[in-house]
């Protein structure tokens, strides 16, 4: 349609002359990849601790040293009391305690069980799990070496066992997250981008004057999200490809994939955008509707950090609606797991039907609102 | 012939009437004035007959569309300019030419007409390139108009079209118009601007969402037949009003600028006594005259009453 391509044409040619809104959608994107790219981590690493070693024989430094050796925990104090050990911990100065009692050693000697205590600041009780694990497969390693080196026999477990984790084999948590920071960031960009563009028009009046002439609803709108809709394309590809160059993101499947879930995820969140317009009079409050309808569900309710299958199901329902979740399971599908379309189709085509109904809800309402 | 016909037109928002069963018409190529405070029902009205808004009753019809049943239809055969002056500040003169072009399906060798006749209306040739934000105010209107009037419409609906531009750029712009009215388009403008008014054929003076009055600058002006106007200069314009008020043969005073125009209730009265008046409460009189009653008398005394009056309607 030629009235589209007048309207997009235009569109693009006001966002050219506008280098800081160019450059805001091109590179904000990326900039925020790098800042939580590298600041969102759920490895543990660099535990402080705190060892109070009353023991003081060949068992217990073997221990410490296991503990130190592991690459998780840093020791910071040596304390002599568990009045030292609380202020340590009141002060954060240490996140966990080794105490380990006088007499460990001689026990585990003359073959009967010794035992230590692990004190571990539960604030963060996330953390703390991750941390309470470390430290029991530490501990339960030092104890399967110490039968063999007093029995003087080789400890062979009665059932063994060799995990493999596919697709992340280090557990980079980076691998996890860095996918929904894509789409987080895509989807906030494009959704008040968008947004804020239709409401722009409103508020200088142009809107107005387009009102009066013969082109309809629909060829406006569209013609309005063409280039935005290009822009984000090219954002997106660029967060994809700082991503892998910074944060070794895999690409384990096909590119053409990709680019198809990212359009459908993109037109699906522009759509948005438009609809956001419709219900704003003022770029303020287009502005934070379009962050709010953006922000919050694609943060809690995509699987990004929080996973789907451990909400309750009434709230299970609600993620149903929310296109980032779909996005999120084809992404990581075709660039960590290398699947291919048949897998993940389904999220496609919920995709694809967000975006059409969400385009016919704002052609609607503008429609309504022309009239 | 009459291009715009309207009959008891109604708008109401919710309990709240903007519009109340209004009736006039327009003639081809003429220009007619709407006049009114703000709310008063102006724009309200202009919406309704570029088909933006929807009647609530009533009728009107422009170049024969009836708009409650085809606003689509109108809005292809008016042009509309708005009191923002709706260009897009980013683009260039041209861009913005181009673009509204496309909105009304122009191309080819129609467009390149259309767009020399716009660009040398607006005189404009040689500042195509220039962005529509760096013009001043008298440009931007002109090239405003013409993207209004790229498609050749046969009426003009024209939104306060000289907000906050120069008396000399008015002016061209007022000349701009009356050649459009020559060729056979038909001009609706509304305006605050009583002096401009004069340009036009016909005005109409709404208050209240009502239609006031309705004639030439010249029958409006009849209002006043029989009751003259009087200009006075005194010291105090403040205390003058005060005291001519308390006269018995005084209707009613209104400030003028620095002066004070009276509104006499009979041609009968002597003007000579509200001098004297004047002076005996410690007033000096600089200068007292009788007038010709102004577009603005003739509005301030519509809105006072508030009725139309019985002689005004063509």
């Amino acid at each position: 349609m030629r009235k589209t391509w007048a309207v997009g044409l235009k569109e693009l040619r006001q966002i050219a002359r506008d280098r800081r809104t160019l450059l805001i959608l091109l590179f904000i994107p990326a900039f925020f990849l790098l800042l939580f790219g590298y600041a969102l981590n759920f490895d543990i690493r660099h535990v402080r601790l705190a060892v109070e070693d009353n023991d003081r024989t060949v068992e217990s430094r073997r221990l410490i040293s296991a503990f130190t050796n592991s690459g998780y925990f840093d020791l910071v104090a040596l304390p002599r009391s568990g009045a030292e050990i609380e202020r340590l911990m009141d002060l954060n100065e240490i996140r966990a305690a080794l105490v380990i009692p006088e007499g460990m050693g001689r026990d585990v000697r003359t073959g009967w069980s010794g035992s230590v205590q692990v004190l571990i600041n539960g604030d963060n009780a996330n953390t703390a799990t991750t941390v309470m694990g470390y430290s029991l497969t530490i501990i339960r390693n030092v104890s399967t070496e110490l039968v063999a080196t007093v029995t003087q026999r080789p400890v062979v477990p009665m059932i063994s066992v060799v995990p493999r984790v596919w697709y992340n084999p280090e557990l980079r948590s980076a691998l996890f997250l860095v996918p929904g920071l894509i789409a987080y960031i895509a989807m906030i960009t494009a959704v008040v981008s968008t947004a804020l563009s239709v409401v722009r028009e409103k508020e200088r009046g142009t809107m107005e004057q387009v009102r009066m002439s013969p082109v309809g609803a629909l060829p406006f709108i569209v013609g309005k999200s063409l280039p935005y809709f290009v822009i984000s394309l090219i954002s997106a590809l660029i967060v994809v490809f700082a991503s892998m160059a910074l944060f070794g993101l895999p690409m384990r499947g096909s590119w053409l994939t990709l680019l198809l879930a990212i359009s459908l995820f993109l037109v699906g969140a522009l759509g948005l955008g438009l609809l956001v317009s419709t219900l704003a009079d003022s770029q303020q409050v287009a502005f934070q509707v379009a962050l709010l309808l953006s922000f919050l569900p694609t943060l809690m309710l995509s699987g990004f950090i929080f996973p789907i299958a451990s909400m309750p199901s009434a709230v299970q329902a609600v993620t149903r609606v929310v296109p980032a979740r779909y996005f999120l399971t084809a992404l990581r599908g075709i660039v960590l797991k290398g699947s291919s379309i048949d897998v993940f189709w389904r999220d496609l085509t919920a995709l694809a039907i967000f975006a059409v109904a969400v385009l016919m809800l704002a052609s609607v309402r503008l429609r309504r609102e022309w009239q | 012939m009459d291009t715009i016909v309207v009959s008891n037109l109604t708008r109401r928002f919710g309990p709240f009437v903007a519009v109340d069963r209004v009736s006039f018409a327009v003639h081809q190529g003429e220009i007619f004035g709407f006049l009114g405070s703000n709310g008063a029902g102006k724009s309200t009205t202009i919406r309704m007959l570029c088909g933006l808004l929807k009647p609530t009753s009533g009728t009107a019809s422009v170049d024969g569309i009836d708009v409650g049943r085809d606003p689509e239809a109108v809005k292809r055969r008016i042009g509309y300019m708005s009191q923002k002056f709706s260009l897009y500040e980013l683009l260039t003169v041209d861009q913005n030419i181009r673009f509204f072009a496309g909105l009304y399906g122009l191309s080819g060798e129609q467009f390149q007409k259309q767009r020399t006749f716009v660009l040398d209306m607006a005189g404009l040739r040689g500042r195509e390139t220039s962005l529509a934000r760096d013009l001043a105010g008298g440009w931007r209107q002109r090239l405003a108009l013409g993207c209004a009037i790229l498609h050749r419409p046969s009426i003009l609906f024209l939104d306060e079209p000289t907000g906050g531009v120069d008396p000399v750029s008015r002016r061209q712009f007022w000349a701009l118009i009356e050649n459009l009215a020559h060729s056979g388009v038909t001009v609706l403008v509304t305006t605050h601007y009583l002096d401009e008014a004069e340009h036009c054929h016909r005005i109409a003076i709404m208050h209240g969402g009502k239609l006031a009055a309705i004639g030439t600058s010249q029958e409006l002006k009849r209002l006043f037949a029989e009751r003259p106007i009087v200009e006075i200069q005194a010291s105090s314009p403040v205390e003058a009003m005060r005291a001519l008020e308390s006269l018995p043969d005084v209707e009613k005073t209104s400030i003028f600028g620095t002066a004070v125009h009276a509104v006499l209730k009979s041609s009968g009265v002597d003007v000579d006594s509200i001098r004297n008046e004047l002076e005996r409460v410690g007033l000096e009189v600089h200068s007292l005259e009788a007038v010709l009653p102004s577009l603005e008398d003739v509005f301030l005394d519509v809105v006072e009453r508030g009725e139309t009056p019985a002689n005004a309607r063509i």
